[in-house]
Protein backbone atom coordinates (compact mmCIF):
# COMPACT_ATOMS: atom_id res chain seq x y z
CA UNK A 1 0.00 0.00 0.00
CA UNK A 2 1.12 3.31 -1.00
CA UNK A 3 1.65 5.20 2.32
CA UNK A 4 2.29 8.57 0.57
CA UNK A 5 -1.03 9.67 -0.08
CA UNK A 6 -2.52 8.49 3.66
CA UNK A 7 -5.04 11.71 4.54
CA UNK A 8 -6.37 9.58 7.59
CA UNK A 9 -5.30 7.44 10.02
CA UNK A 10 -6.30 5.65 12.79
CA UNK A 11 -3.47 4.97 16.15
CA UNK A 12 -5.25 2.33 18.95
CA UNK A 13 -8.32 4.18 18.60
CA UNK A 14 -10.62 3.46 21.30
CA UNK A 15 -14.31 4.35 21.53
CA UNK A 16 -16.67 4.22 24.84
CA UNK A 17 -19.69 4.55 25.47
CA UNK A 18 -19.84 5.64 29.16
CA UNK A 19 -18.18 2.54 30.58
CA UNK A 20 -18.80 0.43 27.13
CA UNK A 21 -16.06 0.29 24.96
CA UNK A 22 -17.90 0.50 21.36
CA UNK A 23 -14.86 -0.13 19.58
CA UNK A 24 -11.44 -0.79 20.30
CA UNK A 25 -7.82 -0.91 19.21
CA UNK A 26 -8.76 0.40 15.50
CA UNK A 27 -5.87 1.06 13.18
CA UNK A 28 -6.18 1.43 9.45
CA UNK A 29 -6.06 3.87 6.97
CA UNK A 30 -7.71 5.94 4.24
CA UNK A 31 -5.49 7.26 1.33
CA UNK A 32 -5.89 10.15 -0.66
CA UNK A 33 -8.60 10.61 -3.78
CA UNK A 34 -9.70 6.49 -3.09
CA UNK A 35 -12.82 4.94 -1.33
CA UNK A 36 -12.67 3.33 1.77
CA UNK A 37 -15.62 1.55 2.41
CA UNK A 38 -16.00 0.42 6.07
CA UNK A 39 -18.27 -3.24 5.78
CA UNK A 40 -19.79 -5.44 9.38
CA UNK A 41 -22.39 -6.75 10.74
CA UNK A 42 -25.18 -4.31 12.39
CA UNK A 43 -24.43 -2.67 15.67
CA UNK A 44 -20.39 -3.82 15.20
CA UNK A 45 -19.56 0.00 15.59
CA UNK A 46 -18.90 1.40 11.77
CA UNK A 47 -20.87 4.52 12.38
CA UNK A 48 -19.12 5.13 15.52
CA UNK A 49 -15.78 4.64 13.93
CA UNK A 50 -16.78 7.08 11.07
CA UNK A 51 -18.26 9.69 13.59
CA UNK A 52 -14.80 9.82 15.12
CA UNK A 53 -13.43 10.93 12.29
CA UNK A 54 -15.20 14.62 12.07
CA UNK A 55 -15.35 14.32 16.30
CA UNK A 56 -19.42 14.27 15.55
CA UNK A 57 -19.78 11.37 17.81
CA UNK A 58 -18.42 13.28 20.77
CA UNK A 59 -21.88 15.00 20.57
CA UNK A 60 -23.00 11.92 22.59
CA UNK A 61 -22.51 13.04 25.59
CA UNK A 62 -21.31 9.44 27.24
CA UNK A 63 -18.93 9.30 24.34
CA UNK A 64 -15.27 9.46 24.87
CA UNK A 65 -12.09 7.99 22.87
CA UNK A 66 -8.60 6.60 23.51
CA UNK A 67 -5.92 6.77 20.61
CA UNK A 68 -5.25 8.94 17.80
CA UNK A 69 -6.43 10.03 14.76
CA UNK A 70 -4.09 11.57 12.38
CA UNK A 71 -5.56 13.41 9.90
CA UNK A 72 -2.65 14.78 7.46
CA UNK A 73 -0.30 13.86 10.11
CA UNK A 74 -2.33 16.34 12.72
CA UNK A 75 -4.13 14.60 15.94
CA UNK A 76 -7.75 15.64 15.46
CA UNK A 77 -8.37 14.89 19.45
CA UNK A 78 -5.29 17.15 20.47
CA UNK A 79 -6.48 19.55 23.14
CA UNK A 80 -5.42 22.22 21.14
CA UNK A 81 -7.77 21.13 17.70
CA UNK A 82 -11.19 22.53 17.65
CA UNK A 83 -13.83 20.06 16.27
CA UNK A 84 -15.58 23.16 14.24
CA UNK A 85 -12.23 23.08 12.83
CA UNK A 86 -12.04 19.47 11.89
CA UNK A 87 -15.32 19.25 10.42
CA UNK A 88 -15.00 22.00 8.32
CA UNK A 89 -12.28 20.15 6.23
CA UNK A 90 -14.07 16.65 7.23
CA UNK A 91 -17.84 16.72 5.62
CA UNK A 92 -20.49 14.17 5.97
CA UNK A 93 -23.27 13.15 4.12
CA UNK A 94 -25.68 11.26 6.81
CA UNK A 95 -27.87 7.85 6.29
CA UNK A 96 -31.55 9.84 5.87
CA UNK A 97 -31.32 12.84 3.56
CA UNK A 98 -31.50 15.86 5.82
CA UNK A 99 -31.79 18.91 3.62
CA UNK A 100 -32.40 21.84 5.99
CA UNK A 101 -35.76 23.61 5.38
CA UNK A 102 -34.97 26.30 3.24
CA UNK A 103 -34.25 26.86 -0.29
CA UNK A 104 -31.82 24.91 -2.62
CA UNK A 105 -29.57 28.13 -2.78
CA UNK A 106 -29.93 28.46 0.83
CA UNK A 107 -29.16 24.87 1.45
CA UNK A 108 -25.69 25.25 -0.58
CA UNK A 109 -24.91 29.04 0.47
CA UNK A 110 -25.06 28.67 4.31
CA UNK A 111 -22.30 26.30 4.29
CA UNK A 112 -20.19 28.40 2.68
CA UNK A 113 -22.06 31.77 5.04
CA UNK A 114 -20.62 30.42 7.90
CA UNK A 115 -17.21 29.39 6.73
CA UNK A 116 -16.68 33.39 5.48
CA UNK A 117 -17.33 33.31 2.20
CA UNK A 118 -18.01 37.36 1.61
CA UNK A 119 -17.81 37.60 -2.14
CA UNK A 120 -20.43 38.85 -4.24
CA UNK A 121 -24.02 37.60 -5.30
CA UNK A 122 -22.87 36.22 -8.35
CA UNK A 123 -19.60 34.48 -7.04
CA UNK A 124 -21.92 33.07 -4.71
CA UNK A 125 -24.44 32.24 -7.63
CA UNK A 126 -21.03 30.53 -9.20
CA UNK A 127 -20.31 28.27 -6.11
CA UNK A 128 -23.49 27.44 -5.89
CA UNK A 129 -24.02 26.48 -9.73
CA UNK A 130 -20.50 24.75 -9.36
CA UNK A 131 -21.86 22.39 -6.22
CA UNK A 132 -24.65 21.33 -7.57
CA UNK A 133 -23.08 20.39 -10.76
CA UNK A 134 -20.33 18.55 -8.57
CA UNK A 135 -23.27 16.80 -7.31
CA UNK A 136 -25.01 15.96 -10.70
CA UNK A 137 -28.06 17.42 -9.41
CA UNK A 138 -27.65 21.26 -11.39
CA UNK A 139 -29.68 20.04 -14.36
CA UNK A 140 -32.57 18.84 -12.24
CA UNK A 141 -32.87 21.84 -10.04
CA UNK A 142 -31.70 24.81 -11.87
CA UNK A 143 -34.94 26.37 -12.46
CA UNK A 144 -36.16 26.31 -9.08
CA UNK A 145 -33.04 27.12 -6.72
CA UNK A 146 -35.70 28.82 -4.71
CA UNK A 147 -38.16 25.98 -4.05
CA UNK A 148 -37.77 24.53 -0.77
CA UNK A 149 -35.39 21.53 -0.26
CA UNK A 150 -37.72 19.41 1.30
CA UNK A 151 -39.38 19.55 -1.97
CA UNK A 152 -37.07 17.18 -4.29
CA UNK A 153 -37.76 13.52 -3.92
CA UNK A 154 -35.29 11.18 -1.38
CA UNK A 155 -32.51 10.52 -4.35
CA UNK A 156 -32.41 14.65 -4.98
CA UNK A 157 -32.39 15.87 -1.29
CA UNK A 158 -29.74 13.24 -0.80
CA UNK A 159 -27.68 14.65 -3.92
CA UNK A 160 -28.52 17.98 -2.42
CA UNK A 161 -27.18 17.10 0.84
CA UNK A 162 -23.66 16.14 -1.17
CA UNK A 163 -23.57 18.96 -3.01
CA UNK A 164 -24.07 21.07 0.30
CA UNK A 165 -20.89 19.36 1.84
CA UNK A 166 -18.54 19.38 -1.15
CA UNK A 167 -19.90 23.39 -1.87
CA UNK A 168 -17.21 23.87 1.26
CA UNK A 169 -14.68 22.29 -0.18
CA UNK A 170 -13.79 19.37 2.36
CA UNK A 171 -10.28 16.99 1.62
CA UNK A 172 -12.52 14.22 2.56
CA UNK A 173 -16.55 13.10 2.57
CA UNK A 174 -17.79 10.68 5.02
CA UNK A 175 -20.90 8.88 4.35
CA UNK A 176 -22.91 6.95 6.69
CA UNK A 177 -25.00 4.27 4.61
CA UNK A 178 -26.00 7.09 1.94
CA UNK A 179 -28.04 5.24 -0.47
CA UNK A 180 -29.70 2.95 2.49
CA UNK A 181 -32.85 5.03 2.18
CA UNK A 182 -33.13 5.32 -1.20
CA UNK A 183 -34.32 3.11 -4.23
CA UNK A 184 -32.07 1.34 -6.57
CA UNK A 185 -31.73 3.57 -9.54
CA UNK A 186 -31.19 6.52 -7.01
CA UNK A 187 -28.36 4.10 -5.34
CA UNK A 188 -26.96 4.07 -8.88
CA UNK A 189 -26.71 7.75 -9.06
CA UNK A 190 -25.20 8.13 -5.69
CA UNK A 191 -22.49 5.24 -6.90
CA UNK A 192 -21.48 6.64 -9.87
CA UNK A 193 -21.51 10.56 -8.59
CA UNK A 194 -18.76 9.04 -5.87
CA UNK A 195 -17.04 7.34 -8.45
CA UNK A 196 -16.44 11.12 -9.98
CA UNK A 197 -16.15 12.55 -6.56
CA UNK A 198 -13.35 10.68 -5.78
CA UNK A 199 -11.19 12.67 -8.45
CA UNK A 200 -11.53 15.10 -5.89
CA UNK A 201 -12.26 14.33 -2.70
CA UNK A 202 -11.39 11.39 -0.41
CA UNK A 203 -14.27 9.29 0.75
CA UNK A 204 -15.13 7.20 3.47
CA UNK A 205 -18.39 5.41 3.33
CA UNK A 206 -20.20 2.91 5.12
CA UNK A 207 -22.33 0.86 4.11
CA UNK A 208 -24.38 -2.44 4.86
CA UNK A 209 -24.43 -3.75 1.20
CA UNK A 210 -21.47 -5.40 0.32
CA UNK A 211 -22.43 -5.52 -3.26
CA UNK A 212 -22.36 -1.70 -2.48
CA UNK A 213 -19.24 -1.52 -1.10
CA UNK A 214 -17.69 -4.31 -4.03
CA UNK A 215 -18.88 -2.11 -7.04
CA UNK A 216 -17.83 1.44 -5.27
CA UNK A 217 -14.88 1.10 -3.20
CA UNK A 218 -10.81 0.69 -3.56
CA UNK A 219 -10.21 0.02 -0.40
CA UNK A 220 -12.14 -1.75 1.83
CA UNK A 221 -11.97 -2.42 6.00
CA UNK A 222 -13.74 -5.11 7.69
CA UNK A 223 -15.33 -4.28 10.99
CA UNK A 224 -16.28 -7.62 13.20
CA UNK A 225 -17.50 -8.09 17.36
CA UNK A 226 -14.46 -8.99 19.31
CA UNK A 227 -13.33 -9.55 22.50
CA UNK A 228 -14.60 -10.80 25.98
CA UNK A 229 -18.53 -11.33 25.33
CA UNK A 230 -18.17 -10.48 21.88
CA UNK A 231 -19.34 -6.72 22.38
CA UNK A 232 -16.80 -4.35 21.01
CA UNK A 233 -15.95 -3.93 17.41
CA UNK A 234 -12.99 -3.62 15.85
CA UNK A 235 -11.19 -3.62 12.20
CA UNK A 236 -10.49 -7.46 11.43
CA UNK A 237 -9.16 -6.71 8.20
CA UNK A 238 -8.04 -3.93 6.02
CA UNK A 239 -7.00 -4.52 2.49
CA UNK A 240 -7.52 -3.02 -1.42
CA UNK A 241 -11.67 -4.24 -1.83
CA UNK A 242 -10.68 -6.61 -4.72
CA UNK A 243 -8.36 -8.55 -2.25
CA UNK A 244 -10.83 -8.48 0.56
CA UNK A 245 -13.80 -9.80 -1.66
CA UNK A 246 -11.74 -12.39 -3.58
CA UNK A 247 -8.84 -13.98 -1.11
CA UNK A 248 -9.47 -12.06 2.30
CA UNK A 249 -7.39 -13.64 4.86
CA UNK A 250 -9.57 -13.77 8.06
CA UNK A 251 -11.70 -16.46 8.07
CA UNK A 252 -14.49 -14.22 9.48
CA UNK A 253 -14.39 -11.74 6.46
CA UNK A 254 -14.90 -14.90 4.26
CA UNK A 255 -17.75 -16.40 5.78
CA UNK A 256 -19.59 -12.45 6.11
CA UNK A 257 -18.70 -11.55 2.50
CA UNK A 258 -20.01 -14.80 1.24
CA UNK A 259 -23.23 -14.65 3.29
CA UNK A 260 -22.25 -17.70 6.02
CA UNK A 261 -21.51 -15.35 8.64
CA UNK A 262 -24.20 -15.87 11.99
CA UNK B 1 -49.32 -32.22 15.87
CA UNK B 2 -50.69 -32.58 19.99
CA UNK B 3 -51.06 -28.63 20.03
CA UNK B 4 -53.10 -28.45 16.99
CA UNK B 5 -55.63 -30.77 18.42
CA UNK B 6 -55.62 -28.85 21.72
CA UNK B 7 -56.74 -25.83 19.62
CA UNK B 8 -58.96 -27.59 17.78
CA UNK B 9 -60.88 -28.41 20.74
CA UNK B 10 -61.45 -24.89 21.91
CA UNK B 11 -65.20 -23.81 22.39
CA UNK B 12 -65.45 -19.77 20.91
CA UNK B 13 -68.78 -18.09 21.62
CA UNK B 14 -68.40 -15.87 18.82
CA UNK B 15 -71.33 -13.48 19.89
CA UNK B 16 -71.44 -10.85 17.61
CA UNK B 17 -74.31 -9.00 17.62
CA UNK B 18 -73.56 -8.26 21.28
CA UNK B 19 -70.34 -7.40 20.96
CA UNK B 20 -71.73 -4.90 18.69
CA UNK B 21 -74.09 -3.58 20.52
CA UNK B 22 -71.55 -2.53 23.57
CA UNK B 23 -69.67 -0.80 21.10
CA UNK B 24 -72.56 1.26 19.96
CA UNK B 25 -73.49 2.33 23.60
CA UNK B 26 -70.10 3.46 24.28
CA UNK B 27 -70.37 5.63 21.32
CA UNK B 28 -73.55 6.89 22.51
CA UNK B 29 -72.51 8.02 26.14
CA UNK B 30 -69.25 9.62 24.29
CA UNK B 31 -71.74 11.19 21.85
CA UNK B 32 -74.03 12.80 25.43
CA UNK B 33 -70.71 14.18 27.04
CA UNK B 34 -69.26 15.62 24.14
CA UNK B 35 -73.15 17.29 23.70
CA UNK B 36 -73.20 18.23 27.87
CA UNK B 37 -70.25 20.21 27.24
CA UNK B 38 -71.16 21.75 24.06
CA UNK B 39 -74.95 22.97 25.41
CA UNK B 40 -72.91 24.57 28.72
CA UNK B 41 -71.06 26.65 26.30
CA UNK B 42 -73.68 27.33 24.51
CA UNK B 43 -76.19 28.03 27.13
CA UNK B 44 -73.53 30.58 28.91
CA UNK B 45 -72.77 32.59 25.40
CA UNK B 46 -76.32 32.93 24.89
CA UNK B 47 -76.72 34.42 28.32
CA UNK B 48 -74.25 36.31 27.80
CA UNK B 49 -75.09 37.76 24.39
CA UNK B 50 -78.54 38.73 25.61
CA UNK B 51 -77.66 40.62 28.74
CA UNK B 52 -74.71 42.39 26.85
CA UNK B 53 -75.50 43.07 23.26
CA UNK B 54 -78.05 46.01 24.23
CA UNK B 55 -75.16 47.72 26.15
CA UNK B 56 -72.37 47.12 23.54
CA UNK B 57 -71.81 50.66 21.66
CA UNK B 58 -68.81 52.62 21.07
CA UNK B 59 -69.57 54.11 24.38
CA UNK B 60 -68.47 51.17 25.90
CA UNK B 61 -65.36 51.59 24.37
CA UNK B 62 -64.71 55.36 24.68
CA UNK B 63 -66.01 56.33 28.27
CA UNK B 64 -64.39 55.73 31.76
CA UNK B 65 -66.13 53.67 34.47
CA UNK B 66 -69.11 55.86 36.23
CA UNK B 67 -71.79 55.32 38.79
CA UNK B 68 -74.15 55.53 36.08
CA UNK B 69 -74.63 52.90 33.90
CA UNK B 70 -75.44 55.03 30.77
CA UNK B 71 -72.13 56.59 31.16
CA UNK B 72 -70.16 53.87 32.16
CA UNK B 73 -67.63 52.24 29.47
CA UNK B 74 -64.13 50.00 29.92
CA UNK B 75 -61.72 52.76 28.22
CA UNK B 76 -59.47 52.42 31.47
CA UNK B 77 -59.77 48.74 31.78
CA UNK B 78 -58.72 48.08 28.07
CA UNK B 79 -55.64 50.52 28.37
CA UNK B 80 -54.74 48.81 31.16
CA UNK B 81 -54.89 45.56 29.57
CA UNK B 82 -53.15 46.50 26.26
CA UNK B 83 -50.06 48.04 28.52
CA UNK B 84 -50.45 44.72 31.00
CA UNK B 85 -50.12 42.87 28.06
CA UNK B 86 -47.27 44.57 26.72
CA UNK B 87 -45.08 45.13 29.38
CA UNK B 88 -45.74 41.60 30.20
CA UNK B 89 -44.82 40.52 26.54
CA UNK B 90 -41.57 42.92 26.87
CA UNK B 91 -40.45 40.78 30.42
CA UNK B 92 -41.53 37.61 29.49
CA UNK B 93 -40.60 36.56 26.12
CA UNK B 94 -37.23 37.10 26.01
CA UNK B 95 -36.51 35.74 29.66
CA UNK B 96 -39.05 32.48 29.17
CA UNK B 97 -37.50 32.52 25.69
CA UNK B 98 -34.15 32.31 26.39
CA UNK B 99 -34.44 30.18 29.36
CA UNK B 100 -36.04 27.93 26.69
CA UNK B 101 -33.45 27.64 24.52
CA UNK B 102 -30.43 27.66 27.06
CA UNK B 103 -31.97 24.17 28.88
CA UNK B 104 -32.81 22.68 25.48
CA UNK B 105 -29.23 23.57 23.53
CA UNK B 106 -26.63 24.63 26.16
CA UNK B 107 -27.92 23.70 29.21
CA UNK B 108 -25.26 20.29 29.96
CA UNK B 109 -27.44 17.17 30.99
CA UNK B 110 -26.96 16.72 34.68
CA UNK B 111 -28.77 16.51 38.03
CA UNK B 112 -29.17 20.69 38.24
CA UNK B 113 -30.32 21.02 34.91
CA UNK B 114 -33.25 18.15 35.27
CA UNK B 115 -33.98 20.10 38.59
CA UNK B 116 -34.48 22.93 37.03
CA UNK B 117 -36.78 21.59 34.62
CA UNK B 118 -38.91 19.80 36.76
CA UNK B 119 -39.37 22.74 38.78
CA UNK B 120 -40.36 24.82 36.03
CA UNK B 121 -43.12 22.27 34.61
CA UNK B 122 -44.38 22.44 38.22
CA UNK B 123 -44.49 26.05 38.57
CA UNK B 124 -46.37 26.38 35.42
CA UNK B 125 -49.77 24.21 37.48
CA UNK B 126 -49.24 26.93 40.49
CA UNK B 127 -52.38 28.45 41.45
CA UNK B 128 -52.51 32.09 40.12
CA UNK B 129 -53.32 33.53 43.62
CA UNK B 130 -50.06 32.37 44.81
CA UNK B 131 -47.87 34.23 42.22
CA UNK B 132 -50.54 37.64 43.54
CA UNK B 133 -49.49 36.80 47.17
CA UNK B 134 -45.52 36.76 45.71
CA UNK B 135 -46.04 40.33 43.22
CA UNK B 136 -47.95 41.91 46.48
CA UNK B 137 -44.93 40.58 49.06
CA UNK B 138 -41.70 41.40 46.21
CA UNK B 139 -42.70 44.67 43.57
CA UNK B 140 -45.76 45.80 45.69
CA UNK B 141 -44.42 46.58 49.04
CA UNK B 142 -40.65 44.90 49.25
CA UNK B 143 -39.71 46.84 45.80
CA UNK B 144 -41.81 49.86 46.75
CA UNK B 145 -43.44 49.52 43.15
CA UNK B 146 -47.23 50.36 44.86
CA UNK B 147 -50.00 48.87 42.82
CA UNK B 148 -48.69 50.07 39.62
CA UNK B 149 -48.87 48.81 36.10
CA UNK B 150 -45.15 48.02 36.16
CA UNK B 151 -45.76 45.75 39.31
CA UNK B 152 -48.74 44.16 37.91
CA UNK B 153 -46.88 43.30 34.55
CA UNK B 154 -44.04 41.64 36.85
CA UNK B 155 -46.29 39.44 38.48
CA UNK B 156 -48.03 38.25 35.12
CA UNK B 157 -44.89 37.47 33.46
CA UNK B 158 -43.61 35.41 36.71
CA UNK B 159 -47.23 33.82 36.00
CA UNK B 160 -46.54 33.17 32.48
CA UNK B 161 -43.13 32.60 32.10
CA UNK B 162 -43.32 28.64 32.74
CA UNK B 163 -45.57 28.68 29.95
CA UNK B 164 -42.96 30.14 27.51
CA UNK B 165 -39.91 28.54 28.61
CA UNK B 166 -42.37 24.93 28.47
CA UNK B 167 -43.86 25.52 25.34
CA UNK B 168 -40.53 27.09 23.63
CA UNK B 169 -38.49 23.93 24.67
CA UNK B 170 -41.21 22.01 22.99
CA UNK B 171 -40.92 24.07 20.08
CA UNK B 172 -36.78 23.33 19.88
CA UNK B 173 -36.93 19.63 20.43
CA UNK B 174 -39.55 19.43 17.38
CA UNK B 175 -36.70 20.42 15.32
CA UNK B 176 -35.15 16.89 14.27
CA UNK B 177 -31.49 16.24 15.34
CA UNK B 178 -30.68 15.53 12.33
CA UNK B 179 -30.64 19.24 11.18
CA UNK B 180 -28.26 20.34 14.04
CA UNK B 181 -26.12 17.21 12.59
CA UNK B 182 -26.07 18.40 9.03
CA UNK B 183 -25.24 22.25 10.27
CA UNK B 184 -22.46 21.31 12.25
CA UNK B 185 -21.10 18.63 9.93
CA UNK B 186 -20.67 21.71 7.68
CA UNK B 187 -18.03 23.67 10.42
CA UNK B 188 -21.05 25.45 12.35
CA UNK B 189 -21.02 26.63 16.03
CA UNK B 190 -23.13 25.88 18.55
CA UNK B 191 -24.90 29.32 18.17
CA UNK B 192 -24.61 29.50 14.37
CA UNK B 193 -26.82 26.44 14.33
CA UNK B 194 -29.13 27.67 16.77
CA UNK B 195 -29.39 30.98 15.03
CA UNK B 196 -29.65 30.00 11.94
CA UNK B 197 -31.96 26.53 12.57
CA UNK B 198 -33.54 25.63 15.58
CA UNK B 199 -34.36 29.24 16.11
CA UNK B 200 -35.92 29.54 12.72
CA UNK B 201 -37.72 26.73 12.28
CA UNK B 202 -39.20 26.68 15.79
CA UNK B 203 -40.10 30.39 15.61
CA UNK B 204 -43.86 29.75 14.89
CA UNK B 205 -44.33 26.98 17.46
CA UNK B 206 -42.72 29.33 19.92
CA UNK B 207 -45.04 32.43 18.05
CA UNK B 208 -47.79 30.43 19.11
CA UNK B 209 -46.74 29.74 22.60
CA UNK B 210 -46.12 32.92 23.31
CA UNK B 211 -49.84 34.34 22.15
CA UNK B 212 -51.77 32.08 24.30
CA UNK B 213 -49.35 32.65 27.23
CA UNK B 214 -50.32 36.64 26.60
CA UNK B 215 -54.20 35.51 26.44
CA UNK B 216 -53.59 33.34 29.79
CA UNK B 217 -52.36 36.83 31.09
CA UNK B 218 -55.08 38.80 29.34
CA UNK B 219 -57.72 37.17 31.54
CA UNK B 220 -56.19 36.41 34.59
CA UNK B 221 -57.76 38.17 37.66
CA UNK B 222 -57.07 36.87 41.05
CA UNK B 223 -53.10 38.06 41.00
CA UNK B 224 -54.21 41.38 39.73
CA UNK B 225 -56.95 42.11 42.59
CA UNK B 226 -54.09 40.16 44.67
CA UNK B 227 -51.55 42.94 44.13
CA UNK B 228 -54.82 45.79 44.57
CA UNK B 229 -55.55 46.21 40.73
CA UNK B 230 -59.79 46.26 41.90
CA UNK B 231 -59.69 50.17 42.39
CA UNK B 232 -61.79 53.05 40.67
CA UNK B 233 -59.97 54.26 37.73
CA UNK B 234 -61.09 57.14 35.44
CA UNK B 235 -57.82 58.03 33.90
CA UNK B 236 -55.62 57.29 30.45
CA UNK B 237 -52.69 55.23 32.21
CA UNK B 238 -49.92 57.37 31.32
CA UNK B 239 -47.14 55.19 32.32
CA UNK B 240 -45.81 51.63 33.65
CA UNK B 241 -46.07 53.44 37.36
CA UNK B 242 -49.54 54.35 37.00
CA UNK B 243 -51.87 52.66 38.59
CA UNK B 244 -54.33 50.99 36.52
CA UNK B 245 -57.56 48.24 36.25
CA UNK B 246 -57.83 45.52 33.50
CA UNK B 247 -60.95 43.91 32.09
CA UNK B 248 -61.69 41.36 33.83
CA UNK B 249 -61.12 42.93 36.77
CA UNK B 250 -63.54 46.22 35.68
CA UNK B 251 -66.38 43.43 34.76
CA UNK B 252 -66.01 41.54 37.99
CA UNK B 253 -66.29 44.67 39.62
CA UNK B 254 -69.95 45.45 37.67
CA UNK B 255 -71.04 41.93 38.55
CA UNK B 256 -70.54 43.06 42.29
CA UNK B 257 -72.62 46.03 42.09
CA UNK B 258 -77.02 46.04 42.73
CA UNK B 259 -77.61 47.62 40.24
CA UNK B 260 -79.02 45.48 36.93
CA UNK B 261 -77.94 47.47 34.49
CA UNK B 262 -74.45 47.16 35.63
CA UNK B 263 -74.81 43.40 35.13
CA UNK B 264 -76.02 44.29 31.28
CA UNK B 265 -72.72 45.81 31.05
CA UNK B 266 -70.57 43.16 32.83
CA UNK B 267 -72.09 40.71 30.13
CA UNK B 268 -71.13 43.57 27.35
CA UNK B 269 -67.44 43.14 28.82
CA UNK B 270 -67.31 39.80 28.92
CA UNK B 271 -68.27 39.69 24.95
CA UNK B 272 -65.03 42.42 24.17
CA UNK B 273 -62.93 40.23 26.61
CA UNK B 274 -64.08 36.64 24.64
CA UNK B 275 -63.48 38.79 20.84
CA UNK B 276 -60.14 39.44 22.12
CA UNK B 277 -58.96 35.80 23.30
CA UNK B 278 -60.72 34.01 20.91
CA UNK B 279 -59.48 36.51 18.08
CA UNK B 280 -56.12 35.82 19.51
CA UNK B 281 -56.43 32.18 20.06
CA UNK B 282 -57.54 32.26 16.26
CA UNK B 283 -54.17 33.84 15.28
CA UNK B 284 -52.21 31.70 17.16
CA UNK B 285 -53.66 28.43 15.66
CA UNK B 286 -53.60 30.29 11.92
CA UNK B 287 -49.74 30.66 13.04
CA UNK B 288 -49.37 26.92 13.60
CA UNK B 289 -51.02 25.92 10.42
CA UNK B 290 -49.50 27.91 8.32
CA UNK B 291 -46.22 28.76 8.82
CA UNK B 292 -45.10 25.09 10.71
CA UNK B 293 -42.77 23.39 8.84
CA UNK B 294 -43.94 19.80 7.93
CA UNK B 295 -40.48 17.36 8.27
Amino acid sequence: MDNNHVVLETKNLNVFYGNFLAIKDVNFQVFRNQITAIIGPSGCGKSTLLRSFNRMNELVPSARSEGKILFNGEDIYDPTIDPVEVRRKIGMVFQKPNPFPKSIYENIAWGLKINGFRGSKSEMDDLVEQALRGAALWDEVKDKLDQSGLSLSGGQQQRLCIARAIAIKPEVILMDEPASALDPIATLKIEDLMRELKENYTIVIVTHNMQEAARVSDYTAMMMLTGEGERSGTVIEFDRTNIIFTRPKDKRTEDYITGRFG
Amino acid sequence: MSTLTALRDVTFERNLSLRKLKGKLFEIIAFFAILLGIAMLLTLLIDVFLDGLPWISTKLITEFPSRFPDKAGLRSALQGSVWLMVLTAVMAIPIGVGAGIYLEEFAPQNRITRFIEINVANLAGVPSIIYGLLGLGLFVRQLGLGRTLIAGAMTMALLVLPIIIVTTREAIRAVPQSIRQAALALGATDWEVSRDHVLVYSAPAIMTGIILAMSRAIGETAPLITIGALTYIAFDPKGPFDIFTVLPIQIFNWVSLPNPDFHGLAAAGIIILLAVLLSMNALAIWLRNRLQIRW
